[in-house]
């Protein structure tokens, strides 16, 4: 009924790998490697498959529990199948930086492939219990992975992450139980339509009293601890830097991001009205997590700790533009701002994706190369001894610092295009993160690459090929996206005028 | 696509028709060096003379193509039409909004293009001397492709937004080249500094832009009528007002200048511009003298009807008023500075940051042409300073402190003449110079300003300034006796011929721009040009002229009178020190602005650093840390209810589940156990509350 099966296809498909590198031993990198690939293929395949106006496409429906408003409902647009694009990349890249594990190699690749099975999940569900599965399931592996393979204080990074989450899961799902009590339905595109109706709002308060604020704030707090919001991410630091290198990749390249994705798909669709009467708080908040961000990085003294903070700040631009554009407005011209704002929050997520993955890549080559040295103060002058490296590795840098010419650029420039007329203080304010972040990764550069290279890393090996081999898409995607960004724009921008036609603040 | 200008009265506009042969392949201008940067970097062996081929062959080639161009426009000059040309096209959609790239060919666009590519190809050629023993060749010259194509990009952008990223890309490659040699911690911390400070610009340009874009729906520049600098945008800017009295044309205009204020070391963003000399000579004659430095003066003048618009009765507006004071105080601060330098390219540094400030002024005053000329001529006369300079240091064997330098005219004869010919330009020695004739239309404009008469006087100071700082500077370098340890020698023929045809220009370039035959003016203004010689018998242009002389003369003649062939010995306190040594002190420590920044702005940065650190470890975290000691009693409390009452098979399940499971049993921990029940149990929970919610 619903034609070829692709997303839940897509979704079996790592479990089925998982089960198999479980299984494979000493072979379970290969599997792995094999079944992102073909992952890779297959989100790519959806991806050319989107419906032209930007709507949804690619439905698959069945009755699950009706009684319970629980049905089997998956479709993607733009913005979810860019989500799968980016989290099949990330698995790529994560499965190949993990060669050097040798401890229980199947269980290591079983759970990265689990963890993208949750990721395809959650970015494909349509209906609130179906998505909140793929949610949790996506924790577990990430917790185990972390508890398991993760550095010496693995035990307590760990944790904090798994209850920080919980808590926030559980804050989300409250505020839908309630969602559900009130309309017997959990299916998005239903409660989207009833919440700029208005009819949501009258339902609940009928049922609840005067809760849809409350329900709000419930929601958000799931997806501040994800994405993170500052002050919800003393998870992060912690997670990011004991976890090993190729789960930090898939945490902030693909996990963080299904927070955004949430506020997206879920907060601003369902609380669109809450979320703009609680706008200048929340925009303050973003512009604390933008700053801050920045700041607290500029602090940090060891490299994992450096580019987590760093991806704090990074995905606060997503957060400035998401509660800037919370914001009633009539005319071409403002709806073009949130436009561009909107654009801007869905490519750099993927931007964001790509280049901080890249990015803890190439620390886990540093770490591979010294001896699991880290520490900014650590180096110095290795560009003499490792030129590729050093020059791939800025590259990527000056991507993440928002270069023209780099991915990066052209989304935090949609950012600031359309959150500076809709809020010019947030935006004037936030520029202030362009410069620290520029301080910071230049310091980076500055410490470990310039000066003179000291005897005992004159030895330091450059990229070999297959690192180099590896590491080439990566950064051609980096510029290929700087220079032509309608790659991406292109298909994103039709699903932004289509989300922003349904969504009422 | 072509363009209709209405403001070039005295010219047709350019009527719409097929886009010319130049406007079509001017994007090749750029694209060629970016393109031959890219086979250089991907050449699997470092081939010298290969990567050197590359790059002067392919800057060569967008020689020619700018020439093409230049003469096509000035075509249009010569049969009265005032061209400007552009194509332009949809880079991204966003909502119905498009973001607009394109290039633009006017008589700007093609003055700046035929500049920079030929001053570039002589650079180019004069490195590969200067850079012939060096182990990173072809990476110097990937990096200079990549300026150059970055910077020809900028010249012809026609969208904010493409020049905004030209701009940014100049700043890279700057930064890349300042620290070219980044096995020395100067090198790598003086291409941070410069990188960082001219990005404080560049973020209020960004917000300029936006905020243009935003106001006015588009970031083309010329389009038919509705780019952002033509009439109907710019009424709208007008009329909206942006608060503390400026329309938003006005606050636009500033955040815009501001960039370029980081861009050409402008005070009070000029302290990266002399540490800049780090970098290798080349690159400062180049990118720190010629052009990139350069490129924030351009800017204004491409965006000069945004500046002017809605000007007063007096001809200015506050944004203006603004870009004349600030670039009359960076000319006299710079060239204070620069008297008490040692290193001889730091001289040239703040001269050329005090230049800046002079064609800001003039910008400010005199409009386009008036800075624009001085631009150009500056272009050539200050890059010959620093090849000169570089050509020293390579005979000195690196040696860069003028103080062991001496007599050097006798050693370098070739390097003092030309050297000598930029100097007298750059201290406009009159009339046979072309700085002369630039810097005078600088100060004939300050002179008539309505607004007030402390620019004119603040740039007739400077003058006397430049010519002391550069007549003490050749005295030290050239005059006396040699005082260095080895003796020096003349550059290779490759060095000395590009100085010599830059000296050539040093010299001949003011024929285009003086009063007599105004022709710079009017192909930028696009209205023709009249010889008219009687100018020179006007008494204003005597009294001008009469001025200059004092100064200049006043300048020159305080400086030799003190250094002249006097050839003191190295450890010799300076003839000024001796006469006023606080004074000299100050100067010499580049009047501490640095260490203002010391201590306000970088102590405010890491102030904040370990502030949003402490906030993180101890607040945030003390806060998480508190509830998560709250949880743990709960937990506790949990237990003994779980244990003493519900003790039931769920937990006996679990552990079975964690015996059993190997994975799980190897954990030992105990409390991830509780996670997943706890997990579980929400899921049990949530399908009770549902199950009992959904019966009838």
């Amino acid at each position: 009924m619903n034609g070829f099966p692709i997303l839940t296809l897509l979704t079996v498909l790592p479990l089925v790998g998982a089960a198999i590198a479980l299984l494979s031993g000493k072979h379970a990198r290969g599997v792995a490697l094999i079944t992102a690939l073909i992952a890779l293929a297959g989100s790519l395949l959806v991806w050319t498959k989107l419906p032209a106006d930007g709507s949804i496409g690619l439905v698959e429906r069945a009755a699950w529990a009706p009684s319970l408003g629980i049905e089997y409902h998956l479709g993607v647009d733009a913005l979810g199948a860019l989500m799968l694009v980016l989290s099949a990349i990330v698995t790529l890249m994560a499965v190949d930086a993990s060669h050097r594990v040798h401890h229980q190699p199947g269980l290591f690749y079983g759970l990265i492939l689990v963890l993208e099975a949750g990721l395809f999940g959650s970015f494909t569900a349509l209906n609130f219990f179906h998505w909140f599965l793929f949610w949790e399931l996506s924790l577990i592996p990430a917790f185990f992975l972390i508890k398991l393979w993760g550095g010496p204080r693995r035990g307590p990074a760990a944790t904090q992450f798994f209850i920080y989450t919980m808590a926030g899961s559980v804050a989300l799902l409250i505020s839908f139980l309630a969602i559900f009590l009130s309309t017997g339905s959990m299916d998005f595109g239903t409660l989207t339509a009833m919440a700029s109706s208005g009819a949501l709002g009258q339902m609940v308060t009928a049922h609840l009293g005067n809760v849809m604020p409350w329900l709000a704030i419930g929601v958000l707090a799931g997806f501040a601890v994800k994405v993170p919001m500052i002050p919800f991410h003393t998870w992060l630091p912690a997670a990011y830097s004991e976890a090993p290198s190729p789960v930090t990749m898939l945490l902030a390249g693909a996990m963080s991001k299904m927070g955004v994705y949430g506020l997206l798909r879920i907060a601003l669709p369902i609380f669109g009205v809450q979320i703009a009467a609680m706008r200048t708080p929340l925009l303050v908040l973003a512009v604390i997590t933008v700053v801050m961000g920045a700041w607290a990085a500029a602090a940090q003294k060891d490299l994992k700790r450096i580019f987590a903070y760093s991806s704090v700040n990074h995905l606060g631009y997503c957060l400035l533009a998401i509660f800037a554009l919370a914001i009633p407005v009539a005319g071409t011209a403002a709806q073009n701002n949130q436009a561009a704002a909107l654009n801007g929050v869905i490519l750099q997520m993927f931007n964001h994706g790509l280049t901080a993955a890249a990015l803890f890549w190439f620390v886990a080559m540093i770490q591979l190369r010294s001896g699991g040295l880290r520490g900014l103060e650590d180096f110095g002058g290795l560009r003499k001894a490792a030129p590729v490296f050093a020059g791939l590795m800025g590259i990527a840098m000056f991507s993440s610092l928002g270069l023209p010419g780099l991915n990066s650029f052209v989304s935090e420039f949609l950012i600031f295009r359309g959150v500076f007329p809709l809020s010019w203080v947030a935006a004037s304010v936030s520029v202030l993160g362009l410069l620290i972040t520029a301080a910071v990764l230049l310091t980076v550069i500055q410490k470990v690459f310039s000066g003179p290279l000291p005897e005992h890393w004159a030895k330091f090996p450059d990229l070999h090929h297959s690192e180099r081999l590896a590491l080439a898409p990566v950064i051609g995607l980096m510029i290929l996206l700087g220079l032509v960004p309608q790659l991406i724009l292109n298909s994103v921008n039709p699903t932004v005028v289509n989300l922003l036609a349904h969504w009422r603040f | 696509m072509l363009i209709q200008e209405g403001a070039a009265a005295a010219f047709h506009p350019q009527i719409a028709g097929p886009a010319s042969f130049a406007v079509r392949n001017l994007w090749l201008v750029p694209a060629v060096p970016i393109v031959a940067a890219g086979v250089i970097a991907l050449l699997k062996q470092p081939r010298r003379k290969l990567s050197a081929g590359l790059a002067i062959g392919s800057l060569g080639f967008s020689m020619l193509l700018a020439f093409v161009a230049f003469a096509h426009v000035a075509a249009g000059w010569a049969s009265g039409v005032a061209v400007r040309e552009t194509v332009n096209f949809t880079w991204i959609q966003a909502g119905t909004a498009s973001v607009a790239l394109g290039w633009v060919l006017d008589p700007l666009s093609a003055v700046m293009l035929v500049m920079v590519t030929f001053v570039g190809l002589l650079i180019f050629i004069y490195s590969t001397g200067y850079m012939a023993h060096d182990e990173n060749f072809t990476r110097f010259f990937c990096f200079l492709s990549l300026f150059a194509g970055a910077m020809l990009g900028l010249v012809i952008s026609n969208s904010i937004l493409l020049l905004f990223m030209c701009w940014e890309l100049v700043g890279l490659t700057s930064y890349l080249l300042i620290g070219f040699w980044y096995h020395k911690p100067s090198a790598a911390a003086a291409a941070k500094k410069a990188f960082m400070t001219t990005r404080v610009g560049d973020v209020l340009f960004l917000l300029g832009m936006v905020w243009l874009f935003a106001q006015t729906g588009t970031l083309l520049f010329y389009n038919n009528g509705a780019g952002s600098m033509e009439g109907w945008a710019l009424g709208g800017l007008i009329s909206a007002h942006a608060g503390l009295g400026l329309t938003a044309a006005g606050a636009i205009g500033l955040l815009i200048f501001a960039g370029a204020v980081g861009k050409s070391g402008q005070f009070p963003l000029h302290v990266w511009l002399p540490d800049a000399m780090e970098g290798p000579t080349p690159v400062s004659a180049l990118i720190h003298a010629a052009t990139m430095v350069a490129a924030g003066v351009y800017l204004v003048a491409r965006v000069y009807p945004l500046m002017q618009a809605g000007a007063a009765a007096n001809g200015t507006t506050t944004a203006l008023i603004v870009i004349t004071w600030i670039g009359s105080i960076t000319a006299v601060f710079a060239a204070l500075i620069a008297i008490a330098q040692n290193d001889i390219k730091r001289i040239l540094a703040y001269s050329t940051v005090s230049q800046l400030g002079y064609m800001m002024a003039g910008l400010g005053i005199g409009g386009v042409a008036v800075g624009m000329f001085h631009l150009i001529t500056h272009a050539f006369f200050k890059s010959l300073l620093f090849l000169g300079a570089g050509s020293v240091i390579h005979g000195c064997h690196e040696e860069q402190d003028v103080r062991h330098m001496g007599g050097l005219k006798a050693y370098m004869p070739w390097t003092f003449a030309t050297y000598a010919i930029a100097m007298l330009a750059l201290c406009g020695f009159p009339l046979l110079f072309s700085g002369f004739w630039s810097k005078d239309a600088i100060l004939e404009s300050a002179k008539g300003w309505e607004i007030s008469k402390g620019p004119y006087y603040l740039l007739v100071f400077g003058a006397v300034l430049t010519a002391f700082y550069m007549t003490r500077q050749v005295s030290y370098v050239f005059f006396g006796k040699w005082r260095g340890h080895h003796p020096a020698h003349e550059s290779p023929r490759v060095m000395v011929l590009p100085m010599a045809i830059l000296a050539l220009f040093a010299v001949l370039l003011g024929l285009i721009g003086t009063p007599a035959w105004p022709w710079f003016r009017s192909f930028l203004e696009g209205h023709g040009a009249e010889a008219n010689l009687s100018v020179f018998g006007e008494p204003a242009f005597l009294m001008l002229l009469g001025t200059s002389c004092i100064v200049v003369f006043l300048g020159i003649g305080i400086a030799w009178w003190l250094y002249g062939n006097r050839s003191p010995a190295a450890e010799e306190p300076d003839a000024l020190e001796k006469a006023v040594p606080l004074v000299w002190a100050g100067l010499r420590d580049r009047l501490y602005v640095d260490e203002f920044y010391d201590v306000t702005v970088i102590a405010f940065y890491r102030a904040w650093a370990r502030v949003a650190n402490w906030l993180d470890r101890r607040v945030w975290g003390g806060i998480v840390a508190g509830v998560a000691l709250a949880f743990r009693g709960l937990a506790h409390l949990d237990r003994l209810i779980d244990e003493s009452w519900v003790n039931g098979g769920f937990d006996k399940g679990c552990e079975e589940l964690s015996t059993g499971g190997g994975l799980l049993a190897r954990m030992q921990t105990g409390r991830v156990q509780t996670y997943l029940r706890l997990l579980a149990l929400a899921f049990v929970v949530l399908a009770a509350i549902l199950i009992w919610s959904s019966r009838p």
